[in-house]
Parts: C-alpha cells; structure tokens; sequence
C-alpha cells in the first residue's frame, strides 16, 4: 500500500517534469549546443561577409559596388530572374492545374518528370545545355552557321537557370491545390462560372500564399545559381556574368573586399528570403490548416513528396 | 476506347496539359536528351578509360567520401536541432528555426568565400585552429566543411514534422511504467524517428555529391587530393573534351539515382509504417 503510493507520487512527479522531458542540466547543455553549433555554423558566416565587405572602408565598399562590371552583374542576375521566375510560374500554375484537379494515367511519371531538375548536380545541368548547344554539340553546327550563339551569351544563362529553378513552384502548388480538392471549383463552373472566372475568384485566392512562397524561394535560386550558370556563361566580364559569377571572378583576382561586396547584397538578398519565407508560413499557419507546421523549405526530395498528406513536400 | 482520363466537369485540362507537357519538353527533356545521345555515342573503351583515370577515380573517391561524413555530421547535428527546436522553449527559438534554412537562401558561391575566409590560417576560426594542427581551408576537411554546411537543413526539416506529431501520451505511457528518460529515447522516441532521419541522411548525401559553388572555394581543387567529381567535368569541358565530360556525369548521375531510388523506397516504408501504427 505504501509502496504504491510512493510509486504512484513518483510517476505522478515524472510525468509533470520527468517524463515527457529531460533533466533542467541536460535541457540547457543540449540548448547550448545547439545555440554552438548554429551560431559557428550558420550565423558567423553571415557575419564575416559583411566585416570583409567593410575591410577596406565604406568608400572602397560604395566603388566596388558602383563599378560597371558590378552594376552589369547586377542587372544580368534582375534580367535572368525576372525571366526565369515568371515562366516558371506560369508553367507551375498549368502543372499543379492538371495534375492535381484532374485523374489521369501517367500522373506519377509526369511528377517524376517534374522533379529532374532537382535531381541532378548543377554542373550537369550545365553540361547538357552545352552538349546541346555548345560548338561540338548537337545543334552547334548549325547554330554556328545561323550566326546564334547560345553558349556564351545572355540567353545561355537564362536557360541555365530556368532549367534548375523549374520545379519550385511546381512543387510547391501541386500538395497545396491537392489538399484543397475541387469542390469550391465544382460548384464555381455549375453556378455557371467561365474557367477563367473561376480560376481568377476561387482558386487563386486560396493558393496565393503558397504561390508567393514558391516565387520567393524560385527567386532566390534564380539569382544565386552559381554551378550551372558558370558552364554555360562563357564568363566574359560584364557581358554574361552574374552576381555569383562574378563573385568568383574579383575573388580568384585577389580583390577580396570588392568580393564580398558583392557577396553582402547576395547575403542580403537570402536573410530577405527567410525573412518573407517566415512571414508567409505564419501567414498560412493564421490563415488556413493546409500548410501547417511542416514548413515546406528549399529543399527537394524525388517524386513522391515527404508528405503525401498535403503537409508541405520537402524539396531540394 | 480506354479511359485514359477520368470525367470532370472542371474545364482547362487539355490548355494546362498541352502547356505542362510542351515546357517540360522544351526545357528539360531536350537537353537531357542531348546527354543520353551524347552518351550512346560514347564506345565502352572511351567510357572505361575515362572513368577509370586514376585522377577521375581519386575525384569520385573525394566527392563520395566527403558527402558521406558531411551526411553523417548532418545526421548528428541535425538530430539534435530538430530535438531542441520542437521539444523545448527558450529565448530566440523563432530566429534559430528560421535560420536553418539560410543555407538554402545563400548562394552558395557566398557561402564558399565566407566559410573559406573562416576557416584560412588567418582566419577567425583558422587562427584558433592552427596551433592545434588542425587545418580545415584548402583540404579534405574543407570539403566536408562546406558539404555539411550545404546538407543542413535536410535532416532538421525532415525530423522535424514527424518529432511534432509524436504523441505526447506514449511517452508518459513508458514514463509511467517506470522508464527512465534515456530508455524511452532509445525504446519510443529514436524507431520513430530513425526512418526521417535516414531519409534527410539520404537526401542531404544526394545533394552533397553534386555540389560545385561552396566547395571549390575551400577545397584549393588539388588533382588526386582535394578535387570533386563536378570539378573534374568542368575540366574537361574547359579542354573541349566533351566525351570524357559526359562520361564522368554519366556515372554521377546513376549513383545519384540510386540514392534518389532508396530515398522514394524509404519514403514508402516510412508512409507504411504511418498507416499501420
């Protein structure tokens, strides 16, 4: 009798503190850690872009900037975005339209499909455009006659980047309109409603947020593609290089804090990245169930999403 | 004629099918093409002595390798943040949860320049390390350094869903019972947590083997000692050897398949195990 009594005050203790957590000791060393690690690991790097940017002084710093290869990088990168994210929300729209307000055979291939981009190392992606369109590849002969270059120029880029930032919104879209299945839809076109109306009222309102999600982490691959955007640019300064190209170029030339320089707006560009990716998270969290705390990150998986439930896939 | 297409009354199928189908065409089915053709016209003896070059074989060894143990660190590390993130309260949790995907956000040629200006001998972290002999910028351990950096946020974000959804009640269940906090890790905790954590292990080595910006930086791309496999093809493509580029892509490209093919196969056996608990 006493012995259950103190065993059951004992388990009762557990279970307020005990049981379903660990030691205050063990609690804070794990925190600590944690802190450690994230701070060494993701938080100093951050840091050390801005301390080099500004190693030579703020006026080195504006001169780097204000340099007409810089400024040309600069509008390379807002040109291949504002193509390359635009197209590919089209296509993410018409993608996640068909495949998840509709049955039919070959859905699983087409996901697949979908998916490649993400797949396969930058630097392939690169070499596939050059074996297409490259001097010795499959369409140079050609090309070359026509007077079209395409590796080596602005358009070879675009292409680049397009192709590795495909499956963003794709992705992103297609669990979204499958959790929200087609019955505002439905009712919508047998109330008479064009597709179009129908589209423009009912489903838009209710992907918006995941569509603006996608754009944002669409964009900022966009502008910070660097593997295969390099294999295929040419590298020819201030024609075809962009932000993360030449990066490169003013590091391997020794000019260290015009590097960073430049490196400190593409930093800026990913901490304004996780600042709209978290506020458009808590905005779906607020707003509906559908997207709830699986927070669907840049990261991509294969074909079948991490969560077939609707939750958010996981994709590189 | 056999239904190929369930009835629907919602219109736009043929408009978003036909426009899905042509872009993917046009973007990415072309010139994947060009790779295969360009590999079928490869001869086996091209191929072999491309690929078994003792510099290309010393590439595959570093890009495999390193993946691997950056995977591994990002197992640990990510097991632990994950754990931390969803299980307790503390002062800047929102910030920390938002920061794991910077590696994602930053363009990885940044985070090259930045992890390589560290980790250099004069570096903030470099300085420190140097006296004890350890030498991380423009070795080995740069690599993984800057492979684990890259694999981050894959382990975190897949625990992380599945730590949520753990039930509360099981625990204090074993709890009850009398077991102690280490027992109910190991016993209730880790089996359901083991499977995710395989899957962003996976994931996080998939994408560590093709990785190119953050690693040429800090890997000084010494030939038989610090050069990756993605390296390697840039080379050959710089020396206009496009057989030899695509033969070592070739090979890339079905052991990233392999990965992605085992990664869909746990995702079932996760999915599987979700269903019958």
């Amino acid at each position: 009798m006493n012995t259950a009594a103190s065993l059951a005050i004992r388990s009762q203790k557990q279970l307020r503190q005990g049981g379903t957590t660990e030691p205050a000791v063990v609690r804070y060393i794990l925190i600590g850690a944690t802190f450690l690690v994230l701070g060494l690991f993701l938080i100093l790097p951050l840091i050390i872009v801005f301390h080099e940017a500004f190693a030579d002084g703020v006026s080195v710093y504006c001169d780097a900037l204000r340099d007409d290869d810089t400024l040309s990088a600069i509008r390379l990168t807002l040109l291949t975005a504002a193509i390359a994210v635009p197209a590919n929300v089209i296509f993410g729209i018409a993608a996640s339209w068909c495949i998840s307000k509709f049955e039919f055979v070959g859905k699983r291939v087409l996901l697949t499909l979908i998916d490649l981009p993400f797949a396969i190392s930058p630097i392939i992606s690169g070499l596939i455009f050059v074996l297409l369109f490259g001097l010795q590849g499959w369409m140079g002969v050609w090309l070359h006659r026509h007077h079209i270059h395409i590796i080596g120029s602005v358009v070879g880029v675009v292409l680049a980047t397009v192709f590795v930032t495909f499956p963003f919104v794709a992705r992103e879209l297609i669990p979204l309109m499958e959790a929200q299945g087609t019955e505002e839809e439905q009712a919508a076109i047998s109330l008479g409603a064009s597709g179009w109306r129908c589209f423009l009222k009912i489903t838009l309102p209710n992907i918006k947020w995941g569509l603006l999600y996608g754009i944002i982490l669409c964009n900022a691959r966009a502008m910070g593609e660097f593997g295969a955007v390099s294999v295929v640019s040419g590298k020819i300064r201030g024609e075809t290089e962009t932000m993360p190209l030449h990066v490169e170029t003013l590091y391997n030339d020794n000019q260290s804090s015009a590097a960073f320089a430049v490196a400190s707006l593409l930093t800026l560009l990913a901490v304004a990245t996780l600042i709209a990716k978290s506020i458009v998270e808590w905005k779906t969290a607020a707003t509906t169930q559908l997207v709830p705390e699986a927070p669907a990150s840049l990261i991509v998986s294969t074909a079948p999403p991490l969560h077939p439930s609707g939750k958010g896939g996981f994709d590189i | 004629m056999a239904q190929l297409k369930r009835h629907s009354v919602l219109p736009g199928f043929g408009l978003s099918l036909g426009y899905t189908l042509f872009y993917l065409s046009t973007i990415v089915l072309l010139p994947l093409a060009a790779l295969v053709l360009k590999t079928m016209h490869l001869t086996w003896g091209q191929f072999m002595t491309t690929v078994t070059d003792p510099e290309v074989l010393a590439a595959y060894r570093v890009s495999f390798g390193a993946s691997f143990v950056a995977a591994i660190l990002n197992a640990a590390i990510g097991l632990l943040v994950a754990w931390v993130l969803v299980r307790y309260r503390f002062f800047g949790k929102r910030f920390l949860d938002a920061m794991i995907d910077l590696p994602f956000a930053l363009p990885t040629a940044v985070a090259g320049i930045s992890l390589t200006t560290l980790y250099a001998k004069n570096g903030w972290i470099g300085r420190l390390l140097d006296p004890l002999g350890i030498h991380v910028a423009y070795t080995w351990s740069g690599i993984v350094l800057a492979l684990t950096f890259i694999g981050m946020p894959f382990v975190v974000r897949t625990i992380q869903p599945v730590l949520q959804d753990l039930d509360p009640e099981v625990e204090e269940a074993a709890a009850s019972l009398g077991a102690g906090r280490w027992l109910i890790f190991r016993r209730v905790v880790f089996p359901e947590v083991w499977p995710p954590l395989l899957t962003g292990f996976s994931l996080s080595f998939a994408r560590a083997v093709g990785e190119y910006g953050s690693v040429i930086f800090i890997a000084a791309n010494i030939p038989m000692k610090t050069e990756i496999a993605p390296v390697m093809i840039v080379k050959k493509l710089e020396e206009f050897q496009y057989s030899q580029a695509t033969a070592i892509a070739v090979v890339m490209l079905v052991a990233s398949f392999i990965i992605l093919l085992m990664i869909s196969l746990l995702q079932k056996w996760t999915a599987g195990r979700g269903v019958r608990r």
